[in-house]
């Protein structure tokens, strides 16, 4: 340990803070007992597709495609996770799949 | 009536939470397996660092925040200064306030137990309460509550094990939080089976796409943000029909 156990504390609670800070405001900000405005409300509508968009980005941003293996477990493994999905329409046999194929391509076929 | 619901096991406390606890159960298994492996390698961090498992579990359990728990190892390894500490995690977990936007209708008029759900908002419980419906036989409230539930205690289970026994591992689980990602594109392929949808992942994707190449990987999500949500409001009239 670095930190004193009551600086560990005071970090945990200020990490804490700023991550609850975050999840707290949208309720805070339009409370339950009134409307939200028409323009949060598309928002709230429309957000959700946007953001597993961007989650599937964030979860692929450290892939580097210009060096081996150019993205290509990734690649394929989130194809395969498609094309199961679309074939059978089973989520579990969907992500198990892709992810066994991907533990594959990185541990034996790219290692 | 009330009899019959008795019956059917709806009306009574254990038979309603086991309803929903099955129906919540199977959907956040992919959660399950993704926190259980990246708790346990936040919690073997950590023991690196010499903080053992009850300080990691004591940050997994208060703080409650996958990425920005990683990012804190570091700050915990250096001089002492939680304003940068609290700072930095609001900026690392901006994309919470999303995730508040579109739930304001759903945590809505849900009494006490909202105050948990909000608590435990993260990336993979917004995933799934905002794509999965209950089944009808399952109130919403508790269908929410027990994802949240479910997962706040992947997490810390995850972050227990990894402190306590991860040194003792041999299992290679490299890739195995994969798991993570695929139930992304698969929850995003779930909003694409509607129309009306397409539009706002589309500018999801590439919104982030333009983000990561101009900001790079370590500062792509306000930019993002900021950008999706400009497109979005600018194509309102064009989204809304």
């Amino acid at each position: 340990m670095y930190l004193t156990p009551m600086q560990t504390l005071l970090m945990i609670l200020a990490v804490a803070a700023g991550t609850q800070l975050t999840r707290w405001l949208p309720f805070l900000l339009f409370p339950e007992d009134r409307r939200p405005p028409a323009v949060v409300t598309y928002l709230g509508r429309v957000l959700p597709a946007a953001v597993m968009g961007l989650l599937v980005v964030y979860c692929l941003k450290s892939v580097s495609v210009f060096q081996a293996p150019y993205g290509l477990p990734e690649l394929v493994a989130v194809a395969a996770v498609v094309i199961l999905h679309k074939w059978k329409g089973n989520v579990l046999l969907s992500i198990a799949g892709g992810t066994v194929l991907y533990m594959l391509l990185v541990q034996a076929v790219f290692a | 009536m009330e009899r019959t619901e008795q019956m059917n096991g709806i009306g009574t406390q254990p038979g309603r939470w086991r309803l929903a606890a099955k129906a919540a159960f199977p959907v956040t298994i992919p959660v399950l397996t993704g926190f259980l492996c990246l708790g346990m390698a936040y919690g073997v961090l950590m023991q690196g660092k010499g903080y053992g498992p009850f300080w990691a579990v004591l940050m997994s359990a208060i703080a409650f925040g996958g990425s920005m728990q990683f990012v804190a190892i570091t700050l915990l390894t250096t001089a002492f200064d939680p304003v940068q500490a609290f700072l930095l995690s609001i900026m690392v977990n901006a994309r919470h306030l999303f995730y508040g936007l579109s739930l304001l209708e759903k945590y809505r008029g849900l009494g006490k137990v909202r105050a948990f759900l909000i608590y435990t908002l993260c990336d993979e419980t917004f995933s799934l309460v905002s794509t999965v419906d209950p089944p009808l036989e399952v109130a919403p409230r508790d269908f929410y509550l027990c994802i949240s539930l479910m997962d706040y205690l992947y997490w810390i289970v995850g972050t227990a094990i990894g402190g306590i026994l991860g040194n003792f591992l041999t299992f290679d689980t490299t890739g195995l939080d994969f798991a993570l990602t695929a139930l992304f594109v698969v929850l995003f392929l779930e909003q694409w089976k509607k129309r009306e949808n397409r539009p706002a992942g589309i500018i999801g994707i590439s919104c982030a796409v333009v983000s990561l190449l101009v900001f790079g990987p370590d500062n792509l999500v306000i930019p993002a943000m900021v950008l999706m949500t400009a497109v979005l409001l600018g194509g309102r009239k064009t989204l809304c029909t």
